[in-house]
This record gives C-alpha cells, sequence and structure tokens, in this order.
C-alpha cells in the first residue's frame, strides 16, 4: 500500500507538480496498479542474461554540427548565442 | 524529384495532427504514395507533438533515419497522426488533439497509440502509414480498424529520431490496406543505420511470395486465456482453422511467463519513459518554461501542465519503480520477468515456426469508455510479450466479432518477419 | 586528530569527438552553442552511439592504473533535473563500470613510496556549462552552453587513503603526470580536470567538497575544510555530513543547501548502448614509459639523484625538454632545471615548451665551460625568458655576456678589487682573524657585489685566503 505521503514524495523525486486534488485519485490508481505488480514478486531472481549484443561503437571522426540557427530556432529568448533558462541560484 | 502530391482529404476522423496539404515525392518504390507518419516520428520542417501540449510548436531541425528512407523510395510525406500522448495508452484518447475515430464505427475509438496511422489507413486516406509499437501500438489499431500493422524485429528499423517512450522495446512499424503494402512499406524502413547503436545489420527483406504450408504454427493456451471476449476468441479461432486448412500444422502450446509479462512490460516501460520525458522542460525547445519561476519551480510547473494525466501518472509510477528502495522490486524483478518470457519464446521456437492467437483480448472499445487506467493496461496482454521479447508480430484482419474488426497475431523469431509476412499474405489471399 | 582524505578526478579525454556524437570537442575558442548536434543537445528522438576512442582511452589509464577490468560493463542513466543536462539524465556508469581497483605510487611525506589505492575507473558525459546573468529575485536567469555537453570524462575515484593536502597535492601532480604520459588527456585545456574530495577527521562525519575547478586548487580547498572540521572538534560543534562547494576565488568552502542532498538518482542501464566485454583488449593495448620508469631510467642514464629525477620526470613536457638539452651534459643539466629554470618559469607562469632549447643549451656549455658565475647565468636566463615572454626573439646568451660585460672575471683582474674590499671591511678582517664563522661569507659576498656577480665565489674566498696569508 501507498499513501497519500508516498505519492506527494514520488512526486517530489520526479519533479512533477500533483494538485492536492490528484494526489488521492492518483494513491487509489496506485494501490490497485501496484497491487497487480506485485506479481513480479513471485518471480526468481535469477543471473543476468547474457547480453544480446555487446561492443557497438563509432569511430572517433568529426561530423559537422547543427548550424547554430537550427540550434536556437526553438529556443525561447536566446541571448549572445547561448538559451536562456530559468534561474538556478 | 520535385513533383508535388496534393493531398486533399478531409479528415472527419480526427485521424491527423499535423496536415500537408503540398507533398514533395521523388523517384522511387513508393513513388507518389501519400503516407502519414505517426507524430512521434521526427520530421526537419515538420511540426512533432507526440500528441502532447508539452512538444507544441516544436519543429525538429533533423529527419529521423525512417523519414530520411522514406523520402529516398519517392514516398509524399502527407502529414503527422495522431497518438496517444508520447504512445502511452490504448485507444488514442490520451491525445492533447482529441481523440481519433474508429473508421469501422466512429463511436467507438480507433485503439492506440498508432490510432491515428490506423484510422487514416482504414478510411481510404492513405494506402500505408508509419506507427510505432512499444507494448502493441501498431498491432492493437490495426485489428481494431482492420487492417495490417506489423512491428519488426528489436533492432530491424532504426529508431533514430522516433521519440522515445520506452527504448528497450520499441520499433517503427508500417501499417496498410493490405498485406503486400505493409510488407512494401517494411521493406523500404528496414536496414542498419549507425546512428541506432541497437540497430541490426541483416539481410534485405526478401520479396514476398504466399507461403504457409507445411509451418508449424504454435498456439499457446495463455493466449485464449481469461479475458478474452469468447466472440473474438472465436473469430481467431476460426482463423487458426484456415490457416490449418491451407496447409499449416497447428500446435497447441504453452507460454507460462505470460503471467508476468503484463507487470514485466509496464514497469520496464514506465521506468523507462520517466527518465525519457525528463528532458520537456521547455529549455531547447517546446512549450517556453515560466522564466519569472526559479529552474525547478519552473520545471515542475511546466510538466504539471504541460503533460496529460495519463503521462503524469506513468513518470511518477515509473519514477516509483526505480526509486531507492523500490528498484529491486519492480524495476528488477520485471528485467528478470522478462528474460523469462525471452526464455519461453527461444524454447518454444525450437518446435514450432511461428506463433498465432488474437492480437487484442477485445474489440474496439466505445470513446470514452476506459477511465480506469488498469483494465486499460490489461487490454495490451497479448501484444507485450512480443516487445519484451524483441520478436516481430503482426496483425491481420480476421473477421469480425460483434461486426467489429477483428485481428490475428502471428509472431515470428527475431529477424523473421519474412516468415510472418508470407504467412499473412497467404491467410489474406487465401492462397498457400 | 588523523585526517582522512579520498578523491574523485575527473578527466576530460582529448578524444576528437564527443562520447556519444561525432561533435568536435575543440570548443574553446569558439561561441556557446556552436558545436552541438541532435545528440548532445539532448533532442527528442536521439540516440547516443559510443566513441570508440574514448573507451580505448579509459582502459589505456585502467591498464596504467594497474586496474583490473571486468569481463562485463555498461553504461547507466544517472536522473536528475537540471539545464545544463539536456537529457535530464547524464549518461555515466555505475554499479558496472569499466575497472575496478589499482593504485598509484607516491612519495610518502616521511620519504619513500606510498602506495594509494583506486576503488574504481568508469567513463561519462561532461554536462553543458551554465552562466548565471540577471539581478533580482525575478531578473535572474540562467545562460547554457551546450558546447561541452557530451565530452567524454573518465572519473577516477581513490580509497579514502591521503592524510594530509599536501599528500593529496603529490597524488595528483603523479596521477595528471601519467594521465599526461598515456597522451589521453590535455592539461593545457581549460577545466580538464577537475576534482572532488571527501575529507573527515577519524571518528567524525565525512564532507563531500565539490567544485574544485583547478587541481591547484586542491591543496588550498583541502586544507581550508581540514582547518574549519578542526575548530569546530575543538568548539565541540558537530561536524554534518554534507556537500559543500568550493569558492575558489574566496578559497572558502561553502555548505550546499540541504535540498541537494534529497537526490535519488534511479540509475538504470541505459537502454540505447549495447554493454561493453572488452577485458580481453587490455593486453593488447601499448602503454608508452610512465613517470616512475622514466624516473629511474634518468637515474640510471643520467646519473641524476632521486629528488632530480622525481622532479624531472613529474611533468611529460619538462622530462622531454630535459632529454632533448642535456642528454650530453646532465651533471649540470638536471641541477639548472630542476632548482632553477623550473623555479623561473613557475614565478613567470611560462610552460616549459616555450623555453628556446638552443639558448638554453648554449647557457648550460658557458655555465659547463665556466665562462660566467652561476650568478651571471641566472641573470642570463632571466633576460631569456623575459624576452620570450615579450614575444621578442631571444639573444644568444653569448651575445647577453657580451652585451653586458658578464664574463667572469678571473685571477688578477679580481686581485685588486678583493684586496680594496678588504681595505673598507677591516672590522670583517678582524673577525675573520679571530676565527669568527661567517666573516668570510660576508667579505666573499662584498666581492661578488664590486664585481656585479662576475666572479666564481670559490675563487673570492681562495684570493681572501691567499692575501689575508700575507
Amino acid at each position: 500500500m501507498v499513501s497519500k505521503e508516498d505519492v506527494a514524495h514520488i512526486a517530489t523525486i520526479a519533479d512533477i507538480g500533483v494538485d492536492e486534488s490528484e494526489l488521492e485519485l492518483f494513491t487509489d490508481q496506485f494501490n490497485a496498479i501496484l497491487d497487480y505488480f506485485d506479481v513480479l514478486d513471485s518471480v526468481p531472481v535469477g543471473g543476468d542474461a547474457a547480453p544480446l549484443r555487446a561492443n557497438v561503437f563509432r569511430d572517433d571522426e568529426v561530423v559537422p554540427s547543427l548550424p547554430h540557427d537550427e540550434v536556437l530556432m526553438n529556443a525561447t529568448d536566446p541571448e549572445d548565442g547561448f538559451i536562456r533558462a530559468p534561474r538556478v541560484i | 524529384m520535385g513533383s508535388r502530391y496534393s493531398f486533399a482529404h478531409s479528415d472527419p476522423h480526427n485521424a491527423f495532427i499535423t496536415i500537408c496539404r503540398e507533398a514533395e515525392y521523388g523517384e522511387g518504390p513508393l513513388s507518389g504514395i501519400p503516407v502519414a507518419v505517426k507524430d512521434n516520428i521526427s520530421t526537419a520542417g515538420i511540426e512533432t507533438t507526440c500528441g502532447s501540449n508539452i512538444l507544441k510548436g516544436y519543429i525538429p531541425p533533423y529527419d529521423a533515419h525512417v523519414i530520411t528512407l522514406l523520402r529516398s523510395a519517392g514516398a509524399a510525406i502527407v502529414g503527422k497522426t495522431n497518438m496517444d500522448e508520447f504512445g502511452m495508452g490504448t485507444t488514442t484518447e490520451t491525445s492533447a488533439f482529441g481523440p481519433t475515430l474508429n473508421p469501422a464505427d466512429p463511436t467507438r475509438a480507433p485503439g492506440g497509440s498508432s490510432g491515428g496511422s490506423a484510422a487514416a489507413v482504414a478510411s481510404g486516406m492513405v494506402p500505408m502509414a508509419l506507427g510505432t509499437d512499444t507494448g502493441g501500438s501498431v498491432r492493437c489499431p490495426a485489428s481494431f480498424c482492420g487492417v495490417v500493422g506489423l512491428k519488426p524485429t528489436y533492432g530491424r528499423v532504426s529508431r533514430y529520431g522516433l521519440i522515445a517512450y520506452a527504448n528497450s522495446m520499441e520499433q517503427i512499424g508500417p501499417l496498410a490496406e493490405n498485406v503486400r503494402d505493409c510488407a512494401l512499406l517494411y521493406s523500404v524502413i528496414a536496414g542498419h543505420d549507425p546512428r541506432d547503436g541497437t540497430s541490426l545489420d541483416l539481410p534485405a527483406p526478401a520479396p514476398l511470395k504466399p507461403e504457409i504450408a507445411g509451418k508449424r504454427i504454435g498456439v499457446p493456451a495463455e493466449f485464449f486465456g481469461e479475458g478474452v471476449d469468447p466472440a473474438v476468441a472465436s473469430a481467431v479461432r476460426s482463423g487458426i482453422d484456415r490457416l490449418e486448412g491451407l496447409g499449416a500444422e497447428i500446435i497447441s502450446c504453452s507460454m507460462p511467463s505470460m503471467q508476468y509479462a503484463l507487470a514485466a512490460y509496464y514497469v520496464t516501460s514506465m521506468s523507462e519513459a520517466s527518465s525519457n520525458l525528463g528532458r520537456y522542460d521547455g529549455v531547447r525547445y517546446g512549450t517556453a518554461p515560466d522564466f519569472v519561476r526559479s529552474w525547478h519551480d519552473a520545471y515542475s510547473h511546466i510538466r504539471k501542465t504541460g503533460f496529460g494525466e495519463e503521462v503524469r501518472r506513468r513518470i511518477l509510477l515509473g519514477s516509483f519503480a526505480l526509486s531507492a528502495g523500490y528498484q529491486g522490486k519492480y524495476y528488477a524483478k520485471a528485467q528478470a520477468a522478462r528474460q523469462m518470457v525471452r526464455n519461453d519464446f527461444a524454447r518454444l521456437f525450437k518446435t514450432v515456426d511461428m506463433l498465432a492467437g488474437p492480437t487484442m483480448p477485445c474489440v474496439a472499445l466505445p470513446l470514452g469508455e476506459t477511465s480506469d487506467p488498469l483494465s486499460m493496461y490489461l487490454a495490451d496482454i497479448l501484444t507485450v510479450p512480443a516487445n519484451l521479447a524483441g520478436v516481430p508480430a503482426l496483425s491481420v484482419p480476421c473477421g469480425t466479432a460483434h461486426n467489429l474488426p477483428v485481428g490475428l497475431q502471428l509472431i515470428g523469431q527475431h529477424g523473421a518477419e519474412d516468415e510472418i509476412l508470407s504467412a499473412a499474405l497467404a491467410f489474406e489471399e487465401g492462397s498457400a | 586528530m588523523t585526517v582522512i582524505i579520498g578523491l574523485e578526478i575527473h578527466c576530460q579525454l582529448n578524444t576528437k569527438t564527443k562520447l556519444f556524437c561525432g561533435c568536435s570537442t575543440d570548443y574553446r575558442d569558439d561561441g556557446p552553442n556552436t558545436h552541438v548536434c541532435p545528440v548532445c543537445l539532448g533532442l527528442p528522438g536521439t540516440l547516443p552511439v559510443l566513441n570508440k576512442q574514448a573507451v580505448l582511452y579509459a582502459l589505456k589509464v585502467a591498464k596504467a592504473l594497474h586496474c583490473e577490468v571486468p569481463a562485463y560493463s555498461e553504461f547507466a542513466r544517472k536522473n536528475y533535473f537540471y539545464p545544463d543536462l539536456p537529457k535530464a539524465f547524464q549518461i555515466t556508469q555505475y554499479d558496472k563500470p569499466l575497472a575496478l581497483g589499482g593504485y598509484i605510487d607516491i612519495e610518502a611525506e616521511a620519504g619513500g613510496e606510498k602506495r594509494v589505492e583506486l576503488t574504481r575507473i568508469h567513463m561519462e558525459e561532461d554536462p553543458g556549462r551554465l552562466v548565471h546573468k540577471g539581478s533580482g529575485d525575478r531578473g535572474r536567469y540562467t545562460l547554457v552552453d551546450y558546447n561541452r555537453s557530451g565530452v567524454p570524462l573518465i572519473e577516477i575515484v581513490t580509497e579514502p587513503q591521503l592524510s594530509s593536502p599536501k599528500e593529496a597535492r603529490r597524488f595528483l601532480n603523479k596521477l595528471r603526470a601519467t594521465l599526461e604520459y598515456l597522451g589521453i588527456y590535455d592539461s593545457e585545456r581549460e577545466g580538464s580536470l577537475r576534482v572532488d574530495a571527501n575529507i573527515s577527521i577519524k571518528g567524525y562525519e565525512r564532507v563531500e567538497v565539490k567544485n574544485i575547478t583547478s587541481y591547484k586548487g586542491v591543496e588550498k580547498a583541502l586544507t581550508f575544510e581540514i582547518t574549519r572540521q578542526k575548530g569546530m572538534i575543538r568548539r565541540n560543534a558537530t561536524i554534518v555530513r554534507e556537500t559543500r562547494h568550493y569558492q575558489e576565488a574566496r578559497g572558502v568552502t561553502t555548505s550546499a543547501r540541504s535540498k541537494e542532498m534529497e537526490h535519488d538518482y534511479r540509475y538504470f542501464p541505459e537502454p540505447d548502448l549495447a554493454p561493453l566485454e572488452v577485458s580481453s583488449w587490455v593486453e593488447e593495448i601499448p602503454l608508452p614509459e610512465l613517470p616512475d620508469a622514466r624516473r629511474d631510467r634518468f637515474m640510471q642514464q643520467y646519473g641524476l639523484s632521486l629528488n632530480h629525477a622525481r622532479t624531472l620526470t613529474g611533468d611529460l613536457k619538462l622530462a622531454e625538454f630535459f632529454e632533448e638539452v642535456a642528454s650530453d651534459m646532465p651533471e649540470i643539466a638536471a641541477p639548472w632545471t630542476a632548482d632553477i629554470l623550473l623555479g623561473e618559469l613557475n614565478y613567470r607562469d611560462m610552460p616549459v615548451t616555450k623555453v628556446p632549447v638552443p639558448h638554453y643549451r648554449a647557457l648550460l656549455l658557458e655555465v659547463k665551460k665556466g665562462s660566467v658565475t652561476d650568478t651571471s647565468a641566472v641573470e642570463v636566463m632571466r633576460l631569456i625568458l623575459n624576452q620570450v615572454m615579450e614575444g621578442q626573439q631571444p639573444e644568444m646568451p653569448g651575445e647577453i655576456i657580451a652585451r653586458l660585460g658578464l664574463s667572469k672575471e678571473k685571477g688578477d683582474s679580481i686581485v685588486d678589487t678583493v684586496a680594496s674590499v678588504l681595505k673598507e671591511h677591516e672590522a670583517a678582517v678582524a673577525d675573520h682573524r679571530a676565527g669568527k664563522a661567517g666573516a668570510i661569507n660576508f667579505l666573499v659576498g662584498q666581492v661578488m657585489k664590486a664585481t656585479r656577480g662576475r666572479a666564481d665565489p670559490k675563487e673570492i674566498a681562495k684570493i681572501i685566503a691567499d692575501l689575508l696569508k700575507d
């Protein structure tokens, strides 16, 4: 069982806004879904499977970068070639 | 090069998010053929939204690999089709651009998440379209709309430019009116791409010919288990009888790992999605953040307002499944279960050439009916095993139930698209 | 109070392209966001493809530092949200890193060698760079440059086995030299080596100090932090387990807000990248001569002292310079390079590569011939270095010596000078006769002064002794 507080905590970790009104709905739904996921409890944990493939590489060769105007074309209010973000401090 | 295709259709089923009325096309195997593309596949210069408000206005500066291939095959790309937001749904109702209506019955949903692509084909707007299939998102709407849809082997089609929902399981796949067109579109998009490190380097697809006689087809009991609509089961059993009539050998078998498949699929896809969808902060593209707020505040706010409810639910559940203290119970167990599914397929494919069963346990649902997320998830039970194991699977129309289309699902071994397409063609044309 | 220090060193590998895309890593002279592509910008739909050279470089480091390379390693996503991280996760390695264990031997405080063990080495991508702008609560904003985003890094993690800031500095010098010898790192690229440190006083909580962007700042940052912790213990204050940021300009560490501690990175294997199975490659990877081997060779081949050999091999460029100028006169070149030239270079913040080899060789030959005194030779060296720094074509030592009249004064020509100095300083002469140690040094110094350093002190002392005998 997860509580409303658990869901609120996950919302903090995931940094995604959740309204008080939604918390209740999500909590009920999560309990139903997580209850269903409990079927996995009976899965035996075995050794790791051999990977399907390994060692996929590219060579260290320069490929032209994106033209500067295309880098900025989807960004809001770029400044001096920089991309603008909200303040972090 | 340089010819123009005028796309004049109206879109009564809301199959498209963006329509390109004038589309250029060139020479090649798809020359002049209008092709619709799901809106989670990046198209240079054409808005690509994934059915989400958070990506409204985003114009990719690059083409997905499959788009490059389509263009060089001469196709006319006539628009971007509607979808469940970021592929998260089984009905195309979670789209921020409104639901798509099922051409077979406009009061019903087309299935999802590639519902727009299936509806565009089923309504005759285009003969073929690209969808994507993470847990059944090509096969489900193909089944519900009465068209053919293929999910290729994981790695067979480059994912470069496919906006990720669950990287380890998804593939771009063709939807078409018939098996030949489906195979034609598949033959154009299949192939190795060095920009996708999971891309496989396999021989080109073989020319298609109907072929089913002598094939051993396994029918897992679990595909007709609890929750499968008896009318659907009956239509599919008749289909399997027809396969037998065409000379196939039908073998009953069992896939015990099916009991874990759906949970394994959802835990894995939600976990990967919670990570994939973190990048939509509005800084580099998409809906701009509120610059007056501080970073975390703006970020949390844009994710609350930009994503729909189902996407937020999956981000939260995926974050939970990966979080400290729960990763062992959820994510790690899902990977172990996934290996059991792979092992089951490997075991079965030692004795059979392919598996057959229903694509979906039900027919298309009335619009607005699925409000409970868990029951929506449960509808994916028959499609997710192929995604967990990375094997190819297709859905081909197989009669009706309740006067609505039913799909027969054929699942092949890794790299065996040609084999299941040949079987589907024989089934469709009634000749072996 | 026993100090316990462990280090995490991030080193940019000098591959031509980024870790997961073909963008050039040579971005430092170009404007922001000019070395980016859909992949390193994290545009929707893009996929990483691993740069093989970066793996080879990382394996080279692992081999040189005696690590074990496991049969299987993989990349993982470290999820956190910050504008410098365009995918909202950093591709790194978590529980299956490229290399485990290993060690570096350093000069111990008490002489001899100390072995510092490593925990692991893993590969990861560098985030972008942030610039903070504006003022006031609502006016502030962030500017982002993604040119650095995706540059390959290795992170080298040590066991907590360093016991002082000085030892940490020695460790980093040795590590830096090794990385340079391996040719996988460019010390002249700004920010190419960055250090985080875990510091504790035995019996108390551990503090992580981040953001030490120059390896030279490490000793200062550690010294500050240890003083702070010891002060708290003396005042009976509680040291809390926390992350602190080093403020380079002020030389202090400040507490990072506690909110940043709430991270749950939700690591999981990166589904877009195949795992690595490269342990069998290690044997094939060639290693160049490394600092310890070169040090031992310098001692054997050139007869250098341990200290000179250690100093001269502690920097690749210096070692190469020494071999270029000194192969035929190591007994002069070693002290002159290690004891004098190096100090003059540090004083000017001048790289050894800028020292003109023919000029330096010619100067050493003058010293060897005995045509100038040591004092004059240092003067000539300073002039040449200054000329180089000012962008002039440096003069040859012979020209300078002639121009300034620095030729060593010998024999008779200085006897007169000595005699007049002795006359002027009768008190000192009396002291000397009375057997006072030190008086002779004073007198020699006065003669040196009078000859402007052109006389050899040993010769002066001999002449003084001769004159006073009479």
